[in-house]
């Protein structure tokens, strides 16, 4: 259990997904001007990693890797050169899912998460998450628990982000440093931040 | 003897290199842009890798653009940038595999770098194969130097070093000359790229609203 504690801890703050990867940049920058948005996406987030990252590691381990398909007979074939399109496949096809379910059992939160969905296939977190989980190996539960930790901590920086964005709309910052620039640097002190998480652990 | 390239094809061009930079100006593909930079090595590699895979997506989508059923057109244009992915780590885990190492899950981020999808959606569904090429070329090459810049700085002040060879002469180190180990993590490239945007925007006077 403290394993899972650690891996979580471990993906939430000293190997944050947005501060130390750099993973889904883009849309951090674009939609972290207002706080409710951030929250928003934040759990869009949260909800589809929790989700792609196992079902991935289901696609992987048992049709694409090496000796995975064995149970069909053809046990020296190697698929994992698929592995790419395989997952922004599910990706793209777990948005869906997901936004087909949330619109027919609650229209309230798919109302306020809407337009989000579907710019969430495209986001480099999601499609980072199911490759750090190909790369290191993870076991099927570990993938739950790292899946969760990095959408968790990719909310926190965006909803914390917002929140400086907020409060920094009231200062003069020089005339080309607007915006993108002054974000960058923030996004920058926000990593250094998050550094001092660093060697925590249960 | 007619040019090889028109005047209206030079400016697609430039405008991705300098006016419209993906980088600074379009705010697109920031990600692979911070992580590969460590090194002026992966960021060569990865750089090469994009302009290709962008050049050559925008190429194929707009000989396909009519064929394309709009509402399908995400996943058609996905298919197409992930099969051309595959190819680019095939052919390096062939031929440079310690550099594919290094770069691990970033080759296969280039599916969903921004610069790829918003470059065929924006300009390769509308315009004829040769002008997307170019605007491809165009626009790799804009993050490539942006990339090259960011890397250039990381590696001279982070490590003393210059695509592995020592730039920093012994005698300033002796002289008790530090390499800058925040320019190898991470803060120092989110700090190195805000300062490379505030430069290039103060040069061509643009400005963003609040």
């Amino acid at each position: 259990m403290i394993e899972y504690v650690n891996l979580a801890l471990k993906s939430i703050f000293v190997e944050n997904i947005l501060l130390a990867y750099f993973l889904g940049m883009c849309s951090f920058l674009a939609c972290s001007k207002k706080i409710e948005t951030a929250v928003g996406l934040g759990f869009a987030v949260v909800f589809v990693l929790t989700i792609t990252t196992p079902v991935n590691w289901a696609v992987y381990n048992l049709l694409l890797r090496k000796g995975a398909l064995s149970w069909t007979g053809l046990s020296t074939v190697d698929l994992s050169f698929l592995s790419f399109i395989a997952f922004i496949a599910v990706i793209a096809a777990m948005v869906q899912i997901v936004e087909m379910i949330i619109d027919r059992f609650s229209p309230a939160l798919y109302s306020s998460l809407g337009i989000f969905l579907p710019l969430i296939a495209v986001n480099c977190s999601i499609l980072g998450a199911s490759l750090f989980m190909q790369e290191r190996n993870y076991t099927f539960s570990q993938s739950v628990v790292f899946g969760f930790g990095s959408g968790v901590g990719w909310a926190l920086a965006i909803v914390a982000m917002a929140a400086i964005r907020k409060k920094l709309a009231y200062n003069n910052i020089p005339a080309s440093l607007k915006g993108l620039g002054i974000t960058m640097m923030i996004t920058g002190l926000m990593a250094m931040g998050f550094m001092c998480f660093a060697g925590i652990q249960l | 003897m007619p040019a090889l390239l028109t005047k209206k094809d030079k400016k697609i061009v430039r405008d991705g290199l300098w006016e419209s930079n993906p980088i600074t100006y379009q705010v697109l593909g920031i990600c692979s842009a911070l992580a590969v930079t460590v090194q002026m090595k992966t960021a060569l590699v990865m750089a090469v890798s994009l302009t290709t895979v962008v050049a050559m997506s925008n190429l194929t989508i707009s000989m396909m653009r009519n064929f394309i059923p709009s509402k399908i057109r995400i996943i058609v244009q996905l298919s197409v940038v992930s099969t051309l992915v595959i190819i680019a780590d095939q052919i390096l885990r062939a031929y440079m595999y310690d550099v594919s190492k290094q770069l691990s899950v970033f080759v296969g981020l280039i599916i969903t770098n921004c610069i790829v999808m918003g470059r065929a959606e924006a300009f390769a569904m509308q315009n004829p194969p040769f002008k997307s090429f170019l605007d491809g070329l165009g626009n790799g090459l804009g993050y490539s130097a942006v990339l090259i810049a960011v890397a250039v700085f990381r590696e001279i002040f982070g490590s003393g070093t210059l695509l592995g060879f020592h730039v920093i002469p012994e005698a300033l180190y002796s002289s008790g000359y530090v390499n800058c180990g925040l320019m190898v993590l991470a803060p120092g490239a989110f700090f190195l790229l805000g300062a490379i945007i505030w430069i290039q925007r103060a040069v061509s006077g643009y400005v963003e609203g609040n």
